[in-house]
């Protein structure tokens, strides 16, 4: 049995849960904000890693970025992930996630025989869950999404995929795209041992648009379909009264505000909405 | 906050290296999944954090800057300071583990040791599967290492040691201990050789862990050498070379040691800042305070200047320059550093940073002990004196 | 693109500070364009000397938009049931769809669900199209796609609306594929322009901050809307086409194959249902303190809810979490305990009938978006609560 292919999709992202905003401008505080690869990727990376300790595997990282997101695949690599390339060219700069996927379909192609694809569930920075899935399409595979547990025949994947109320187990043949979720494994850290080999330079192979051969129209921002038509800090309500003073003072105002409104009672009609008129009425 | 301190000059090439980043990058992850969350109870508890090192030496931390052929990583000084310094943000016990099981324990057998040492002890000594330490300090041995009496002596193919030796990191949980004793009673600095013992050898007994100011979690105990028959083929370096050896080899723990109390000092100073941001006094943060502005200014440039000194002897290192006068610069300063801001750090959370609750008052004991170990102030002063003076 | 006029610069690198990607540099008076840029354009609104001119020439599309007519909403059914999002969107889809002054269709897709085309006409649909047959009775990626994907093209509507949920989510953006159209994911808001372009508005970097997303030249324009943003109303007992679809199975359908299907454990949390929730974030310091909460909510008969700072940093499950990645909610009360208010768990709450936020920073945006805030120290101020209302 030929050792299996396996191509993982990296995105290096903002580490958005150390963003902050300034309390004066409400404006984000983006200085300092460390890049991570997205965690789920992280995920992605630890069951392509399961097939390669367990089934025999050769394992590629595919990330499209800036050229700084090198450091994701060095990442990658000293996680003990086999092959790196990275898709990176001023022309692909402001992809919607159509034409990301586009362009990592392209690379896919590239890069040549395959068995298995596998993505985070999503990213971050974006919460889209759309480039795996847009990926599948263009490659023209079939695809797992939510992927919670994987177990794998030897010709068969059977995979739970965790929907809100359900689990499906959904068995499909290779080749095909898995997303897989945060709960799916608990990723491992790289390791000190890869880090010389990992930052290599020559264990990542880089990729262009020209070699892509993909004219310019078809990569970027030009050809992406969604616009982003404005970006705005979003609309609060007036300040909220304020009670201060001792904690038990608050906790009786509190309470006694929610009393009037009869928000404390037990007994209600779920359909009634009219607290909060009554609220802004006070 | 370690981007800010690194935006410094291009044309002195303070920029590090891929590699550095990542070995940074994964140090951290790995103390804060592994070593963060218990910490403190490790501290309170002295307990020594076997497990964790044993996850950590499957990572590679116990065999930093030891060549691939001999099971390290072969990673260089700079990435090795980068993953001191991570580990001991998060706990100072555990970066003083694989702080001298690396460096005054594998690195001298991998810089002295014949092949068949390094097969033996030094392979099992970077994958982790052992755990080293270095026994020189004696009762009577402390800052003069030279006028040690644990004695060795000659039988055939082996010696036999007798002596006792204080104060030893990783005394109680090291396999392999690297010990200084007296070969030759003629003379003094000339007459002392580094042996490696096995613990398997017998005749060590093993004092009780003491209990610190700080660095709770390491356990620091007593060896007691009675009898100990160590084969003449674990002699490392020269008979007699030996005092000399383990003054290299501490020039490398300091920096290692260096890199722990920078770990330490920036600790305090980003506990420091989240504390004063959020801690409200006369209607608004303390940090808009003058007072506490100036302290945390002092902390920032002293962790600056500390920084660059670690840095830079570990750089010297990396390019086979001499850095003993450097080494003892970083250790004198980033461990006084660690000091000083532990102590603003405590000042600044008031009565809160007397709390065991509190990060900064782990960080406050252990910078404490940091100022003595591995050559206290005064011993680094001495050797930084003689270095600009002869 | 932006265009670049370096001669108008003065070098006040206000554009700088006005990108949220580090989209553009300013060395100097010379203003360059980084990698980063998305085009947004928020440079060009800030510049003061009109050095930067957002370029509107954008190669590469579609045709004749007025040929692409109305609204379609894909219904979701699980086991026969219909999905409650199904109807939120058919409900805000109809008002779309007046102010445009087109038919609204909706697509149901399975087995034996034709029972359920009245319920989609009560909430607004025009027509419903109807597809139904045995090997359509579990949602499946591939044939959902190819018989979507030829109704689409034979309809032509200009929009396309699903809902954000595991299957919404797998569906929508094969779909999108197959048309090489846009696609915006959990939008927390839906409004149209008078030339007929669907204003998708959904938080964006990581939840920080709000987007306006448009396809202005591809057809048809799709969202995802997540379950809750909308309320479902059924408004009328109107008239509606019926049109049954016929399909056929095809040998790709059976390439993934559904070998069961089991239901989740009872979720402990039902944090949509409830009427009360008690969240945590970060700022209550530990994870031990959820117990605390846990407590308030029991008292209060509600659900424990958290940010998703509080669920990254492993202190509470990913069921209870509150936001743009967690569940979206809308209880009477939310009483928010050391949540600084990020966009990000803001979209999942703020239709809350009362927010009353606990926080002992006086700066924290929660504040903003609270009735009541309660300034002060949430150790203190939560078992006050419980002692109190114990009384």
């Amino acid at each position: 049995m030929h050792p299996l292919k396996i191509i993982v999709t990296v995105k290096q992202v903002p580490d958005t849960n150390q963003v902050k905003i300034d309390p004066v401008t409400n404006s984000l505080v983006r200085e300092g904000v460390p890049s991570i690869i997205n965690p789920e990727d992280r995920n992605a990376i630890e069951v392509a890693l399961w097939f390669k300790e367990h089934v025999g595997a050769e394992t590629t990282a595919l990330c499209m970025g800036p050229p700084q997101a090198v450091s994701a695949l060095e990442e990658a690599l000293a996680m003990g992930i086999d092959k790196a390339v990275l898709l990176s060219d001023r022309a692909f700069a402001g992809s919607d996630t159509l034409v990301t996927a586009f362009t990592l379909s392209r690379a896919v192609m590239k890069i040549g025989t395959y068995d298995l694809i596998l993505c985070g569930r999503q990213a971050i920075d974006g919460d889209t869950a759309q480039v795996g899935p847009q990926l599948a399409g263009f490659l023209g595979l079939p695809q797992i999404t939510y992927a919670e547990e994987i177990q794998y025949d030897g010709m068969t994947l059977t995979i739970r995929r965790g929907l809100e109320d359900s689990n499906e187990w959904i068995r499909v043949k290779l080749p095909a795209l898995v997303t897989v979720s945060a709960g799916i494994n608990r990723p491992r850290h790289p390791s000190l041992y890869n880090i010389v080999a990992a930052c290599d330079p020559e264990r990542i192979t880089r990729l262009t648009a020209t070699d892509l051969k993909v004219p310019a129209a078809m990569l970027g921002l030009t050809a992406s379909p969604t616009k982003v038509k404005k970006i705005f800090e979003p609309e609060r309500h007036a300040r909220a009264e304020m009670l201060e003073g001792e904690p038990s003072h608050m906790a009786r105002q509190l309470i006694e505000k929610l009393r009037a409104l009869h928000a404390l009672d037990r007994e209600h009609n779920p359909h009634e909405r009219e607290v909060s008129s009554a609220f802004n009425r006070l | 906050m370690a981007t800010l301190f690194l935006y410094t000059a291009r044309i002195m090439d303070f920029e590090l290296t891929n590699q550095h980043r990542l070995a940074r990058a994964t140090a951290r992850d790995v103390a804060r999944t592994e070593l963060a969350p218990y910490a403190q109870e490790w501290d309170q508890t002295m307990t020594f954090p076997g497990e964790a090192l044993k996850k950590l030496a499957r990572l590679g931390f116990m065999g930093i800057s030891i060549p691939k052929a001999y099971g390290g990583c072969g990673l260089d000084s700079i990435s090795y300071v980068l993953i001191i310094e991570e580990l001991a943000k998060v706990c100072a016990s555990t970066a003083i583990i694989v702080s001298v099981h690396n460096s005054v324990c594998a690195y001298p057998i991998f810089m002295l040791g014949t092949e068949e040492q390094k097969q033996s002890y030094l392979v099992p000594l970077s994958r982790g599967e052992k755990l080293g330490a270095f026994a020189l300090t004696e009762p009577n041995a402390g800052s003069d290492p030279a006028s040690l009496e644990t004695v060795a002596e000659r039988h055939g193919d082996h010696f036999i040691l007798n002596g006792t030796k204080t104060f030893i990191t990783n005394g109680s949980t090291a396999d392999i201990v690297l010990v200084m004793a007296r070969t030759d009673r003629t003379k003094r600095s000339r007459g002392i050789t580094a042996f490696i013992v096995d613990k398997s050898f017998g005749g060590i007994i093993v004092g009780s862990k003491e209990n610190k100011l700080g660095i709770r979690a390491s356990d620091t105990c007593e060896l007691i050498f009675k009898r100990c028959t160590v084969p003449a083929a674990n002699v490392l370096g020269e008979l007699g070379a030996g005092l000399g050896a383990a003054l290299d080899t501490l020039t490398f723990g300091r920096v290692g040691v260096a890199a722990q109390a920078l770990g330490v000092a920036e600790c305090a100073f980003e506990e420091s800042i989240r504390y004063s941001t959020q801690r409200k006094q006369f209607g608004r943060p303390i940090a808009d305070f003058q007072a506490i502005q100036w302290m945390l200014a002092d902390m920032a440039t002293e962790i600056e200047a500390a920084r660059s000194l670690v840095y830079r002897a570990a750089w010297l290192k990396d390019r086979g320059k001499p850095f003993a006068a450097e080494a003892s610069m970083a250790k004198l300063y980033a461990s006084e550093t660690a000091m000083r801001c532990a102590t603003k750090a405590v000042q600044i959370h008031g009565g809160y940073g007397c709390m065991k609750d509190y990060r900064v008052e782990r960080c406050f004991r252990d910078a404490k002990v940091i100022e003595i170990y591995e050559g206290t102030s005064e011993i680094q002063r001495l050797i930084i004196a003689r270095n600009v003076t002869k | 693109m932006i265009a670049i006029f370096a001669e108008k610069c003065i070098g006040c690198r206000l554009c700088e500070r006005a990108c949220l990607f580090g989209g553009i540099a300013v060395s100097g008076k010379t203003p360059t364009l980084t990698d980063q840029c998305t085009g947004c354009g928020a440079c060009v609104s800030i510049c003061p000397k009109g050095a930067l001119v957002a370029d509107k020439a954008q190669p590469g599309q579609i045709h004749h938009l007025e040929a692409y007519r109305g609204i379609f909403v894909i219904v979701e059914q699980r086991s026969g049931v219909l999905q409650p999002v199904s109807c939120e969107l058919i409900t805000a889809a109809r008002r779309l769809a007046d102010i445009r002054g087109v038919p609204l269709s909706a697509v149901l897709l399975g087995n034996n669900i034709s029972r359920h085309a009245l319920t989609l006409v009560a909430h607004g649909a025009d027509t419903v199209y109807i597809a139904d047959a045995p090997f359509l009775e579990h949602y499946r990626t591939l044939p959902y796609v190819r018989i979507l994907t030829e109704l689409i093209a034979s309809k032509t509507p200009e929009i396309v609306l699903l809902g954000a949920t595991t299957i919404g989510r797998d569906l929508a953006p094969r779909l999108a594929n197959h048309f090489r159209t846009g696609l915006t994911a959990d939008c927390t808001d839906l409004s149209i322009d008078n030339d007929g372009t669907l204003l998708q508005t959904r938080p964006a970097f990581g939840g920080n901050i709000m987007a306006t997303i448009t396809t202005p030249l591809h057809r048809p324009q799709m969202a995802t809307v997540r379950p809750g943003v909308f309320t479902a109303e059924p408004i009328r007992t109107g008239q509606g086409e019926i049109v049954h679809i016929p399909v056929t199975e095809c040998s790709v359908d059976n390439v993934v194959e559904i070998v069961r299907i089991e239901p989740k454990q009872k979720p402990a949390v039902s944090l949509e249902q409830a009427q009360v929730i008690v969240a945590g974030g970060r700022g209550i310091g530990e994870g031990k303190y959820f117990a605390m909460l846990e407590e308030l909510a029991h008292l209060l008969n509600g659900e424990v809810g958290a940010s998703r700072g509080a669920v990254d940093l492993g202190w509470i499950g990913h069921e209870h979490q509150v936001g743009q990645t967690g569940k979206t909610v809308r209880p009477r009360i939310y009483i928010a305990c050391g949540i600084s208010g990020a966009v990000q768990h803001l979209a999942g709450m703020q239709s809350s009938d009362i927010i009353i936020a606990i926080n002992n920073d006086p700066h924290a945006p929660i504040f903003q978006s609270a009735h009541i805030g309660l300034l002060g120290d949430v150790h203190a101020i939560v078992p006050e609560i419980i002692r109190q209302l114990r009384q």
